[in-house]
């Protein structure tokens, strides 16, 4: 006993228990990560494994068999091919607008100084924090209002309006992140060397900015493809692939909507992806190219 | 061109602002006022409408008929806050302070959900928890669970659909505040002798208290005016004010009522968001936020 002991001293195992605790505390917090993460997960992988159900009736809820058929046949559901176009559709244009006048905004505020400034802020802050079923809400009244047709018509055109409102705060926010730390100095050396302004955004500020605008416009457009709430209230008749999948949701769901979900899923973490890797090889190929000159100069 | 931005140099900011700003007035702003005065109107949709300020009966009469929704919108967008925070902080706090070189990974990761369809991510909940479904069916056959026990269609379910579809909303700013943290503070209070719980309560929670605030109101936000968790998830018992709010305007076409509901849930959230900048400022709000 005593032996043990003096190993104890030496090297702290103590007891079985003592053992436990102690890898539990060393531990814990990333047992508890993973939970999390596979909590955070579990559904993404309910929606993919669903995909592959072979439903008896029209209820995708229960697990009967596994089929390809759904992936061989994505469009064989009427109206779901024309929902998803008419997402992608208003998607892509939401995210090019949203994205010039976000990105101007977010230059604005974090490259000058100007009164207003913090009022901006919080406007640019407000349609973030009004909850969704206000904005479309509002935006129902404003087109009801001053709609008698044919001013408003709720459409495809009333949807773009409004995800181009929601989007903008997003782009704003996004790119102000990555402008947070911007070299000035480079920009002046342009000026210095004859660039005019110009030339110097085009040349100089818009490739540094370039990875930020893009993370916002891949945030946009997962927020425009995915929105629900505001749709709803300004879309009429139109019929775009999250309204499609609320309007099965009570009937059920066809497996196809499952592979258009997992397809959009995985187009999303394969672009992030390789925006990632991209852009680590960029700073990689940059340290490079800088340990070079520095190797030069201390030579000479 | 040139020129003249050299010569005026302060109105830059303002060109830049501009288009943008302009797009929000016009439909963000715009429609705001016009809800406000919506919300005065009486009349139908086959009459036509009058505004008079009398109509400020349409705000007392839809608190008392939907006061159920709007107690139940408060409670379980509360609860919901206090669960994401709960299983945000302890997340955060790993990714931020134990992350090392897995840190962009686990972020990630936290986030990947997200592309997701938000009514798919619903819509799967509903067959974990279903009544026989992955998560009960198999409790109940070997008995822990009786057989009569649900979940979906209680308001448990609609506060775990809202506390996991708005998660990172509360994960990120907690993250972004721990992040910022000057690590050798801690090791200080620790050289100090304090324990490592002493250091955590002394140093690290404080300073990450900005994150916590903002992450609980862009939680309880969102939280509050949800409908979807309390339609798929939920039961007719367990109706939240937005579900009140899209029935009133798509269903019943009582806008004036519908509009008095959303503006009152709006003029709830700006006090929230007044004193939040009041107290921390407007700049944590656009720079913590994502």
């Amino acid at each position: 006993m005593a032996g043990v002991a003096e190993v104890g001293r030496a090297r702290p195992r103590g007891t079985l228990s003592e053992r436990f605790v102690r890898f539990w505390n060393r531990y814990l917090l990333f047992i508890y990560t993973g939970l999390a993460i596979v909590y955070l997960m579990a559904p993404v992988a309910v929606m993919a494994l669903f995909s592959f159900n072979n439903p008896a009736g029209k209820s995708n809820f229960v697990w009967q068999g596994f089929t390809l058929d759904a992936w061989q046949n994505i469009f064989a559901v009427p109206g779901l091919q024309s929902a998803v176009t008419i997402s992608l559709g208003i998607a892509f244009a939401s995210t090019m607008i949203a994205t010039v006048l976000g990105t101007l905004i977010a230059l604005a505020l974090a490259r000058h100084d100007f009164r207003g400034r913090s009022t901006t802020n919080l406007f640019i802050f407000l349609p973030m924090a009004t909850p969704e079923i206000v904005l479309g809400a509002s935006l129902l009244t404003l087109f009801v209002a001053i709609g008698t047709p044919p001013f408003f018509p709720l459409s495809a055109i009333t949807i773009l309006i409004a995800h181009i409102m929601f989007n903008i705060s997003f782009v704003v926010v996004t790119v102000r992140a990555r402008l947070a730390g911007f070299p000035v100095h480079l920009e002046e050396a342009a000026m210095d060397l004859g660039a005019n302004e110009w030339t110097t955004f085009r040349k100089v500020t818009f490739p540094l900015i370039l990875p930020g605008v893009m993370a916002a416009a891949l945030l946009a457009f997962s927020l425009s493809i995915d929105d629900f709430v505001i749709t709803n209230f300004t879309s009429g008749g139109t019929v775009t692939f999250p309204m499609f999948i609320y309007a099965k949701a009570r009937i059920g769901i066809p497996p196809q909507v499952n592979v258009v979900g997992t397809i959009i899923f995985l187009t999303a973490v394969g672009l992030v992806a390789v925006s990632t890797i991209v852009a680590r090889r960029r700073n990689l190929h940059d340290e490079a190219i800088a340990r070079r000159l520095l190797a030069e100069t201390d030579a000479s | 061109m040139g020129g003249f931005l050299r010569r005026h140099k302060r109105v830059v900011p303002y060109l830049l602002l501009a288009p943008g700003l302009l797009w929000l007035t016009l439909f963000y702003v715009l429609p705001g006022i016009q809800m406000f005065v919506t919300s005065f109107w009486s009349g139908t949709l086959e009459t036509g409408y009058a505004f008079a300020l009398s109509n400020i009966s349409n705000y007392t009469t839809a608190l008392e008929k939907f006061a159920p929704q709007f107690t139940r919108s408060i409670v379980y967008g509360a609860a919901a806050t206090l669960l994401t925070f709960a299983i945000s902080y302890p997340l955060a706090y790993t990714i931020a302070f134990r992350g090392g070189r897995y840190k962009n990974l686990l972020l990630f990761l936290v986030v990947a959900p997200f592309f997701t369809s938000f009514l798919l991510r619903t819509v799967s909940w509903k067959v974990i928890l279903g009544d026989t479904g992955i998560l009960l069916g198999p409790l109940k056959n070997i008995g822990i669970l009786p057989s009569e026990f649900q979940v979906l269609a209680t308001p448990i379910a609609v506060v775990a659909g809202i506390t996991y579809n708005f998660l990172p909303f509360m994960t990120l700013p907690i993250y972004v505040s721990l992040e910022k943290i000057d690590k050798r503070l801690v090791e200080a209070a620790q050289d100090l002798f304090a324990s490592n719980f002493g250091a955590f309560r002394r140093i690290t929670f404080p300073l990450s208290l900005a994150g916590v605030f903002a992450g609980s109101l862009l939680t309880f936000i969102p939280a509050m005016g949800d409908y979807i968790n309390a339609e798929l998830l939920g039961s007719p018992q367990t109706t939240m004010i937005g579900n009140v709010i899209q029935n009133q305007f798509l269903t019943q076409n009582d806008y004036p009522t519908a509009s008095a509901l959303s503006f009152l849930l709006m003029a709830g959230i700006l006090i929230a968001v007044a004193i939040y900048a009041r107290l921390l400022g407007t700049e944590e709000l656009t720079s913590g936020g994502v």
